[in-house]
């Protein structure tokens, strides 16, 4: 029987391990076909006007994001979705290693695949439809497998919903892939040369990988935007405001929240564990844009050896025609063969640099944007309880000089406003620590998942390595007796 | 001397037996005359070379000795021979490459210059870098310099060239200076000049077989040996810059692996130790496919261009004798001459016959050496891929296993 899901939804019952778990790790669902493309920055692009859909509950909650106003707040938290309680996560990641596989069966059951691409309209107004497709057990969803079509601003739109009603509780939230104009506009244009294959394929893992996150989060995974995205067959199409993309957003709450602590926050850190971890995230930053360069750099140097090791392979069977000794002749001609395998191993290798690290550390990057941005909510709720005690002095200051003055219509209102700023200094102290102990447990759950991430990705990516060497070997190993015959 | 040792497993890394060190020649060492390079010396804007002699033949004064040469004094050496009408007929050794430090002295600057931006671990990293890149650049202009001294000395008639002795023995400097500007320009209409001769004479047919196919065989093979040293240059250039890139990405590793708070800290700093040791043996790869692969193409480019010159030299002995022939024939019609004309078309006879006999010796040894050659460098360049292959798979397995077990 089939360890990975319930028997009456895995097809393939009879293996003793299913063929749809084995792929253990996150971001790999295919074969890459594709190679590296540096991910080019945004602008948001109209998607046109907001069809005013009756059905669409959280109509409100598509509003331009302002973090400023302190009203948005009630709205939100209010909202229909039951979701926002906080609820101590059973969670345990829905990837796995071959051996643990038996332990976290089930827990945790639910899988996103992001499919085939399709064009769909010409010209600058076409766009790329993915289909994605969840297989699960889980009770919340109403069937076992559900297939939907989305477009990229969907994932966008979802993004945005969830980052306006989870980041302000201190919810580490996945950001959407980033907005690409040039590869994008390659696409619409039609080309269909090789990069644009290849940034779909890019761009497809990267949403796959964007969507598995997300429902990996215990929270967000019971969240109703989650769900219409994933079951609903009609989405009501993303606002302009909303095609924002997800690092745009980011920005924009990272940009406001400081905004706001260079003004008026010093915050007073009675707790040495933000400090801590903060700091460590900042460390965490530098290092990880670093590495990700440097990987970026080695994909690119590996292409180019694998072209220039080609291009050497051609010269070299060309020098071996032309030798007029046979058994050099022939040599030669097998040397050229021998580098032409070489790089195609080559090329290989560098789809795996891409892929298992280079997009990886790319993720994280982005991650780690959100984990920042949480960490300043927090200050942000605390400037928020601070500005409430400041207003509740002034109020009670103002009733007292209300006594002496002898108004007592005035008084009353006095009297009724201290009220309802002692109830904005209890609720903002309690929404401070309630922030606080979210984000002391979503960082422990964003470090354990790191650490797996890491571990799982890095041997494999290894484990590629070996494979490098042993194909080099083989090759090498069937040259050398040729290279001994030349007599 | 490039010594790098790894703590744990096999020495992979360790320099090459030193053997005979022309590489790209296979030459059979003479007792009656040896020569070498004992000694390098590299100053800032030249390298003194010292050449060593041992020799039982009569003409020097002592049978082991010593001086000191720059480039210059090569390359005055090679062109003798090249003006000398008596050796017309053999293959001329090619002269070694001036030695060029220029690019490793630019990224040495560079690095000077960068130093503040970077930290003292990754200086001093890419310092020793430079420094290794330095030294093998030096090695090999040393190697280059000593090949053609050998090809000199194992020739039966150059050995015996006056110069020659000269160059090995006379422990003064020769103030051979190098050409100037006019000079140089001089020679530079020559070469024109001779590229368009060299297309009329091998125009000509030639009625000998062997000479006829050498000609096709060399000018073919001489344009894709050029295109093949360029690519693999271009190769081993993209594998250096490949090497880079692991080097950076230990070093991040191994601050990621200082600084994490959690598991991932030993994990980290294991791999950044891998890479580290990887990228030596990739660093050491993209060298070998240099010296064993590129150097040889380079030498061999080289080699074939003088090999042209010497067929050339034979064309246009063949056409100076056709033309004193036409010339003969000419005369006694007008019986005007007819004597001097007689001794032009013996003179040319002579210097054409005595340059086709040497000059077939000399393409036949010249097949001969270049399938040596070649053998013994692709024999090598597969086994030293080999060596660095496994090498590499044993490190990454071992530290698969370490990392494996640790979950």
């Amino acid at each position: 029987v089939c360890a990975c899901v319930r028997e009456s939804v895995c097809e393939r019952e009879r293996e003793s391990v299913c063929e749809c778990v084995r792929e253990g790790v996150l971001f790999l669902s295919q074969s890459p076909e594709a190679a590296c493309l540096s991910a080019e920055d945004i602008s948001p692009s109209s998607n046109g006007p907001r069809d005013d859909d009756p059905d669409d509950l959280f109509a409100e909650a598509t509003e331009e994001v302002s973090l400023d106003s302190p009203e948005r707040q009630p709205i939100l938290s209010d909202g229909p979705s039951p979701a926002i309680t906080p609820v101590t996560p059973v969670m345990i990641s829905p990837r796995v290693d071959d051996e643990d596989e038996e332990e976290n069966r089930d827990t945790f059951d639910i899988q996103i695949s992001v499919s085939d691409p399709e064009k769909v309209g010409d010209g600058m107004n076409a766009y790329m439809v993915y289909k994605v497709t969840t297989k699960t057990s889980l009770s919340i969803f109403s069937r076992d497998e559900v297939c939907v079509k989305r477009r990229f601003s969907d994932f966008l739109g979802l993004y945005s919903k969830l980052a306006s009603k989870y980041m302000h509780m201190g919810y580490i939230v996945p950001p959407a892939p980033e907005k690409s104009i040039v590869g994008m506009t390659k696409v619409k244009v039609g080309k269909e040369d090789l990069s644009s294959v290849e940034f779909v394929e890019k761009r497809r893992s990267a949403l796959e990988r964007y969507l598995l996150r997300t429902v990996k989060h215990p929270a967000l995974l019971k969240d109703p935007d989650v769900l219409q995205f994933l079951e609903s067959s009609e989405l009501p199409r993303a606002v302009s405001t909303q095609a924002l993309s997800g690092a745009g957003i980011l920005r924009m709450v990272n940009k406001a929240a400081d905004a706001v602590n260079k003004m008026t926050i010093k915050m007073n850190e009675s707790d040495a564990w933000f400090e801590e971890k903060q700091q460590q995230f900042e460390n965490l930053d530098v290092q990880l844009r670093k590495l990700h360069a440097s990987v970026e750099s080695l994909v690119c140097h590996r292409k180019e050896l694998s072209v220039n090791t080609a291009s050497f392979a051609k010269s070299a069977a060309m020098l071996g025609n032309s030798e007029d000794h046979t058994a050099l002749s022939r040599a030669l001609s097998q040397l050229a063969e021998v580098e032409e395998k070489i790089d195609q191993l080559h090329q290989d290798q560098s789809y795996a640099d891409f892929y298992l690290i280079s997009e990886l550390l790319g993720d994280y990057v982005r991650l780690i944007t959100a984990v920042k941005g949480v960490f300043d909510q927090r200050m942000k709720a605390w400037a928020k309880w601070q500005d409430a005690q400041v207003m509740l002095q002034r109020k009670r200051e103002a009733e007292a000089k209300l006594q002496y003055a002898n108004k007592p219509d005035k008084l009353q209102q006095a009297t009724d406003e201290i009220r309802e700023w002692e109830g904005k200094v209890q609720q903002g102290e309690r929404d401070f620590e309630q922030i606080s102990k979210n984000i002391r447990r979503e960082v422990g759950r964003f470090e354990k998942d790191r650490v797996k991430d890491f571990r799982v990705v890095i041997i494999k990516y290894l484990e590629s390595l070996v494979h490098t060497q042993q194909q080099l070997i083989k090759y090498w190993e069937a040259f050398l007796p040729e290279a001994k015959a030349i007599a | 001397m490039m010594q790098e040792g790894l703590d744990d497993g096999p020495d992979f890394l360790s320099e090459e037996d030193r053997g005979p060190r022309a590489v790209n020649v296979d030459l059979q060492t003479d007792a009656t005359l040896q020569v070498d390079i004992s000694d390098a010396l590299s100053e800032r804007d030249k390298v003194k070379f010292t050449v060593h002699t041992k020799s039982t033949l009569p003409n020097f004064k002592q049978n082991e000795f010593s001086v000191v040469r720059q480039h210059e004094e090569f390359i005055w050496l090679h062109d003798s021979f090249v003006e000398n009408e008596e050796y017309a007929g053999y293959i001329i050794p090619p002269a070694p490459p001036r030695p060029d430090f220029d690019a490793s002295r630019e990224k040495l600057q560079k690095l000077g210059e960068g130093e503040g931006s970077m930290t003292k671990e990754e200086f001093t990293k890419m310092k020793q870098e430079l420094e290794a890149e330095y030294l093998a650049i030096f090695k090999k202009t040393v190697a280059m310099h000593e090949v053609f001294l050998c090809r000199v000395a194992a020739h039966p008639v150059l050995r015996k060239d006056l110069n020659f002795h000269v160059f090995l023995e006379y422990n003064q400097d020769l103030s051979v200076r190098g050409k100037n500007k006019k000079e140089k320009l001089e020679d530079f209409f020559k070469n024109v000049v001779k590229s368009a001769d060299g297309v009329l004479v091998a125009g000509v047919k030639d009625v000998d077989d062997f000479f006829e196919h050498e000609k096709t065989f060399l000018l073919e093979y001489h344009n894709r040996v050029k295109e093949a040293s360029a690519k693999s240059d271009r190769k081993i250039r993209s594998h250096k810059n490949a090497a880079d890139d692991i080097n950076r990405i230990a070093s991040t590793l191994y601050t990621l692996g200082t600084q994490d708070s959690t598991d991932l800290c030993k994990f980290f700093l294991k791999v950044s130790e891998l890479f580290e040791k990887t990228r030596k043996i990739e660093a050491r790869v993209a060298a070998d496919e240099d010296l064993k692969l590129a150097d040889l193409l380079k030498y061999y480019l080289r080699e074939s261009q003088a090999a042209k010159d010497l067929l050339y030299r034979r064309g246009r002995a063949l056409v100076d004798y056709e033309n004193a022939n036409k010339a003969l024939d000419k005369a006694r019609a007008k019986n005007k001459d007819v004597l001097q004309a007689e001794t032009t078309q013996q003179v040319c006879c002579q210097k054409f016959e005595k340059i086709s006999e040497s000059a077939k010796q000399e393409l036949i040894d010249f097949k001969t050496r270049r399938v040596a050659a070649f053998r013994k460098n692709l024999v090598e360049l597969a086994e030293l891929e080999l060596k660095h292959a496994k090498g590499n798979l044993q490190l990454l397995q071992s530290c698969l296993g370490v990392l494996k077990g640790d979950t």
